[in-house]
């Protein structure tokens, strides 16, 4: 987790002659928010600079936070921010809350229950709405990941946007994924085991002071038994927290940590970075070729007759579609 | 190359008991298609600056009903400058006198709405006034 070669994030002067990546790899606050701003919004220069950090990124122990809405998501980040300061770590926070389908804008306000830690240097918060994008995360989540990573912090929690059961890309961003619930879902435990169970490293049972805490403990734990795991893998266990009284707080940095060792021990993170790997460059391979097929395409206005062809049912979209690639390979 | 979307901090300064003005205000920024950050009540001006610069937005606006507008208002746009954000241009409103507004604004604050004010018309002077920062 050290990041022994990284500047202290926030404690450099900006100087005007460097580039945003030497900035950045300066700890510059300003240049990496900018950053991150310009990936949100498609800048080409975003890109650019992706390049050149991407190769020094690596080093951050990335930490998912999920569950559905109202489930303390953002508080238990606060208190994990407060728990790994106290171990001197950098933490950076990548909030995710959802954009509005009907106006394009958002109200992201995860920072509530962080904001205590706005004036303290050795933590960094970022929030982001979805803008459209499904599967629990926006489009720049894991490019935001990236910058923070090579800017030397050394600990970064990632907050989905809640909706419990469509997060599966926490799993490819993050090295540990918390899934948190609340007591008084056991009929629903079975509705999105589905979902849940392959995502989870370690489930926390939050406002464990309510009464039905007892049994959704149990209903998780008789469902990762069914789940019968192989010697060597990873069973999650379950952790009752009350975040707003810090209870659970220590024991769920204690599983943390074993995620982490066992992570490390087993081969895990190798396999965990080969396909996140393998994932990425898939992702930007096809939008590579998409744009440039689909560009010359429009380029040479053929576009138009291609679908007016397809609504006339003169040409079906595969044939289209194949025509088209055969004429790339050529 | 696509648009930037507008970015805008509200943040309640000092000691107010309640943020409900400043929640009505985000609410018809979010329908006008801005992303806004929202940070909750009783913030300091350092924890109001240190987010603003994190969180890359393009102005600030405060909320303050308890009457330390001038002070709060000016110290912002004072740590701004020390951080090298006073591109990071700074309005607002709230329980404020009329005749505190001109001073208010010769200390850099751009506007300042008063109880009464539309939404729609905040949402104009910020379609008008406030650029993304490129």
């Amino acid at each position: 987790m050290g990041a022994g070669n990284h500047q202290t994030p926030g404690l450099m002067k900006p100087k005007a002659d460097m580039s945003v990546v030497d900035r950045i790899l300066n700890g510059e606050i300003r240049a990496a928010a900018r950053l991150i701003r310009d990936i949100e919004d498609g800048r080409p220069v975003a890109r650019e600079a992706l390049k050149t950090l991407y190769t020094s990124s690596g080093q951050a122990f990335v930490i998912g936070i999920t569950g559905p809405p109202g489930a303390g998501k953002s508080s238990l980040a606060d208190k994990l921010i407060e728990a790994f300061r106290g171990q001197g770590k950098k933490v950076a926070v990548v909030a995710v809350d959802p954009t509005s389908p009907f106006s394009g804008g958002a109200i992201l306000g995860d920072r509530i229950r962080m904001n205590r830690h706005a004036s303290d240097d050795g933590v960094f918060i970022r929030s982001m709405g979805t803008r459209g994008h499904l599967g629990g995360l926006s489009a720049a989540t894991s490019d935001a990941v990236t910058v923070l990573d090579a800017m030397g912090w050394d600990i970064i929690l990632v907050e989905t946007v809640g909706v419990g059961q469509d997060e599966v890309e926490i799993v490819r961003t993050a090295h540990t994924s918390l899934v948190v619930m609340v007591p008084g879902m056991g009929d629903d435990i079975q509705a999105i085991k589905a979902g849940i169970l392959e995502i989870a490293n370690i489930f926390v049972v939050n406002k464990a002071d309510r009464p039905d805490t007892d049994r959704t403990v149990r209903d998780l734990e008789n469902l990762l038994d069914m789940n019968l795991p192989s010697e060597d893998e990873w069973r999650p266990p379950v952790v009752r927290t009350v975040a707003l009284r810090q209870d659970g707080i220590s024991e769920l940095m204690e599983k943390i940590q074993e995620h982490r060792n066992y992570l490390l021990s087993s081969g895990r993170l190798a396999r965990f970075e080969e396909e996140k790997s393998a994932q990425r460059f898939a992702e930007l391979l096809k939008e590579g070729l998409f744009r440039q097929v689909h560009d010359r395409i429009q380029h040479e206005d053929r576009l138009k007759g291609i679908l007016e062809a397809i609504v006339n049912k003169e040409l079906d979209p595969y044939t289209a579609v194949d025509r088209i690639l055969e004429e790339k390979l050529k | 190359m696509s648009e930037r979307k507008l970015r805008l901090l509200v943040a309640k300064p000092g000691l107010d008991g309640h943020d409900r003005g400043a929640k009505i205000v985000a609410r018809s920024f979010r329908d006008a298609g801005f992303e806004v950050i929202y940070t909750g009540l009783r913030q300091t001006p350092e924890q109001i600056v240190n987010t603003a610069i994190q969180e890359d937005v393009d102005a600030v606006s405060l909320s303050i009903l308890s009457g330390a507008h001038n002070t709060l208002f000016p110290r912002v746009i004072e740590l701004l400058r020390e951080k090298d954000a006073a591109d990071i241009p700074v309005f607002g409103g709230g329980i404020i006198p009329e005749e505190d507004i001109a001073g208010l604004k010769a200390a850099g604050v751009l506007a300042v709405f008063t109880p009464g004010t539309s939404t729609e018309e905040i949402n104009r002077w910020v379609r008008e006034t406030i650029r993304p920062r490129d």
